[in-house]
């Protein structure tokens, strides 16, 4: 075919633009959905999950996380290089973000990556670190969060958040034959988490126990955000398998 | 090309184009004043004032937002009307659709940045607008298909010249990547937030699909559609190569879509995908170097313009930041590149000097040559697009080298061992390394932002002494 008969065929041109422009996609993310291996499997020694949805709590702390655009200035994606290693852990796994919607791997490192965060500081160091970052770190340039210790945490919309995210295919569950499947996939104590009936009380439960804010009396956002930070790159124990048993499914 | 007689007859929409290249200005002045304040906080964070409207990960949006689809947006929105109906020879298709993309596209910017200060965000780089925002752009853009494509089956040539290819392919693109990247699910119909339907690898691959061919097919593809017309337009010589120009539009559209897991080489995605990802990037050099070739060449017998045209400095230059960020890109898509520019600072320099560099430039240039037509008079002071030129220039190359630098450095302090075998450096040693040229980076912005402004200035003095009445064709 000549050029010349495209040029003068709008309808033509159209059909083989969109042509050229949908193969890049097909190819490289519809396989992404099919092959198994692009997330890990990752079990304990008795068959359950390692990897487990967010709770209500840690939810939350999420939806926070990407409104005040946390991901603009910290990753969450630990690469496999020997000086990563040293400073975050080891490297992230597919499966470790499998229930993140959105993902947050981020795009850069203004400030460190956050992919195991988890555990590294007390709650106290977390709560005032984004109250006032400079306080903890003087050469910090991370703008201060006061407003976290001082707004409630809104958990009118809990279920709703829950449910959203089962539509996307999260196992939080909506009936009795959903928890005991989840009874089954990550044990009991996860599985009472992910039930969407007791959202509201599980969080309060949540924040009162882990005591985030030193507050146990009111659900702050400064609880939610910091529940979450604590549980990010946690749910691995990567001591229960080989150094490099993750390899093959790269 | 369009020949008097026939043109004269015709009755083009130019108001729909004087609407949105006013736009075109007041987004690039508001976007530039907010990324000249974001740079500003991260040399200065007591900028950020203790307020969660005005935090850099509430702003950044904005800024990203206001330039990219604001300046960038109705840029194209206005060249793109005024080059299909010229080059068609007709009246553009659909008067009231296209005064819908206008206001549609506009309620669309004002809305996204609302949204982000307020904290109603995807968390998606480029798409951070919430559901009921991403249906209005659906709704705007398929407008816009209507009437381009409209005027397009309407036209009295029966060529479709080249810059509409480069024009359409950007418009099927965009409709594409905006469709499957923002697919999501509502929280409720009377809310705001919504999750995407993807999640970790998958989701990360679908992001920078879009992500990167919104770098693809918005911020070049399209741009080379305005290149081909206003740079021979400008020169007054026809484009170099017809050949090389089919050449590369194929080529380009083809390699850009597989490029986009340059963004995620080294993380958790299959190796298979990366190494597919960085090699089509190298290939896209070429076709992106044929775009830059042709540009340039067509100056042709015609170099003593660049010395005396301060309109035709800007359109070459531009291709020239072109060709040297169309090479920067798939150096730093190489794997073993990638392992040091990934996360630091050099990926934002890259950003900014086809931002500021390309796109913003051959921006410029174009209304520059667009203005005087619309308006039916000369612009007010070519001295005045003579300063602007070199306050770009001089911006841009101030900003880069800042972010060379502080990159290049972020990705050596971060590996650097001791000769214990310890880690060299603290992260935050890093960060306060970096202070120096995160001052230096804003004040490029500002000289780029001024410049933005003193065109401002020039077009208004130049709308004011101008009309909108009865078009003469000048210099077709």
């Amino acid at each position: 075919m000549k050029h010349d008969r495209i040029e003068r065929n709008v309808g033509l041109m159209l059909v083989l633009v969109m042509l050229a422009i949908s193969v890049g996609g097909l190819v490289e993310i519809v396989p992404l959905f099919f092959i198994k291996d692009t997330v890990e499997t990752v079990k304990t020694a008795d068959g359950k999950e390692m990897i487990r949805p967010y709770s209500p709590l840690e939810l939350r702390g999420r939806d926070i996380y990407i409104r005040e655009g946390c991901y603009l200035c910290h990753s969450q994606m630990i690469r496999p290089f020997r000086d990563e290693a040293l400073r975050y852990g080891h490297y992230s796994l597919a499966a470790e973000s499998k229930y993140d919607h959105p993902f947050q791997w981020g795009s850069k490192r203004t400030g460190p990556d956050l992919a195991r965060v988890g555990g590294k500081y007390s709650n106290d160091w977390q709560v005032q670190h984004l109250n006032a970052p400079r306080t903890m770190v003087p050469e910090s340039v991370m703008p201060n969060y006061p407003w976290l210790l001082k707004t409630p945490l809104d958990t009118s919309d809990i279920s709703l958040r829950m449910k959203a995210l089962r539509v996307t295919g999260v196992p939080y569950s909506a009936s009795q034959a959903e928890y005991q499947q989840n009874v089954k996939t990550f044990g009991e104590d996860v599985a009472k988490t992910l039930r969407i009936e007791d959202a509201e009380k599980n969080l309060i439960e949540q924040a009162k126990t882990g005591d985030y804010d030193n507050n146990p009396n009111d659900v702050t956002e400064m609880d939610a955000l910091v529940a979450y930070l604590q549980v990010l790159g946690t749910m691995v124990d990567f001591k229960k398998f080989d150094d490099d048993y993750f390899v093959q499914f790269r | 090309m369009a020949t008097a007689s026939a043109a004269a007859n015709e009755q083009y929409n130019y108001d729909i184009v004087r609407k949105f290249t006013i736009m075109t200005l007041v987004w690039g002045a508001v976007g530039m004043l907010v990324g000249v304040f974001i740079a500003s906080e991260l040399a200065w964070p007591f900028l950020n004032f203790d307020i969660p409207y005005i935090t850099f990960g509430r702003l950044r949006p904005v800024h990203t937002g206001a330039v990219i689809f604001g300046f960038g947006g109705s840029a194209l929105f206005a060249t793109s009307y005024y080059i299909v109906q010229r080059t068609c020879q007709t009246r553009l298709f659909g008067t009231g659709l296209a005064n819908f993309t206008f206001w549609g596209w506009q309620a669309v910017i004002v809305l996204a940045a609302l949204g982000d200060v307020l904290g109603y965000s995807q968390g998606r780089e480029y798409a951070e607008m919430e559901w009921p925002v991403d249906l209005l752009i659906e709704v705007v853009w398929v407008a816009y298909m209507v009437v381009f494509i409209g005027t397009l089956m309407r036209r009295k040539q029966p060529h479709i010249y080249v810059a509409n290819w480069f024009y359409l392919a950007f418009i099927l693109a965009t409709a594409l990547l905006h469709t499957f990247n923002n697919l999501a699910v509502p929280i409720s119909l009377f809310s705001l937030k919504s999750y995407s339907l993807f999640a970790g690898a998958q989701d990360a691959m679908t992001q920078w699909w879009y992500g990167h061919n919104a770098v693809g097919f918005f911020l070049t593809a399209a741009f080379l559609g305005m290149m081909y017309y206003f740079v021979p337009k400008q020169a007054g010589r026809p484009v170099y190569s017809y050949r090389l120009s089919i050449v590369h539009f194929w080529a380009l559209i083809f390699l850009y879509m597989w490029a986009g897991a340059h963004h995620l080489h080294w993380t958790a995605i299959p190796d298979w995908t990366s190494t597919l990802a960085a090699t089509f990037s190298i290939m896209l050099l070429l076709p992106s170097w044929g775009g830059m070739i042709n540009g340039i060449m067509t100056l042709s017998g015609s170099w003593d313009k660049l010395r005396t045209d301060p309109v035709m400095r800007f359109l070459i230059v531009s291709l020239s930041f072109y060709g040297m960020s169309t090479f920067e890109g798939p150096m730093m898509s190489l794997k073993d590149v990638n392992a040091l520019s990934h996360y630091t600072d050099w990926t934002i320099g890259h950003v900014h000097s086809g931002a500021l560099g390309w796109v913003a430039m051959i921006s410029f240039g174009s209304l520059y040559h667009l203005v005087p037509r619309l308006w039916n008079t000369q612009m007010h002071s070519n001295k005045l697009i003579n300063v602007h030129f070199w306050l770009a220039t001089i911006g841009i190359l101030l900003y880069i080298t800042a972010m060379w630098i502080s990159g290049i450095m972020q990705g050596l302090m971060w590996r650097a061992f001791d000769d214990f075998g310890n880690l060299q450096y603290s992260f935050v040693e890093s960060v306060a390394a970096m202070h120096p040229f995160y001052a230096m980076r804003a004040l490029g912005g500002v000289f780029f932002l001024s410049g933005m402004v003193l065109m401002c200035y020039n077009v208004f003095k130049t709308v004011r002494q101008g009309s909108t009445g009865p078009q003469a064709v000048m210099g077709a």
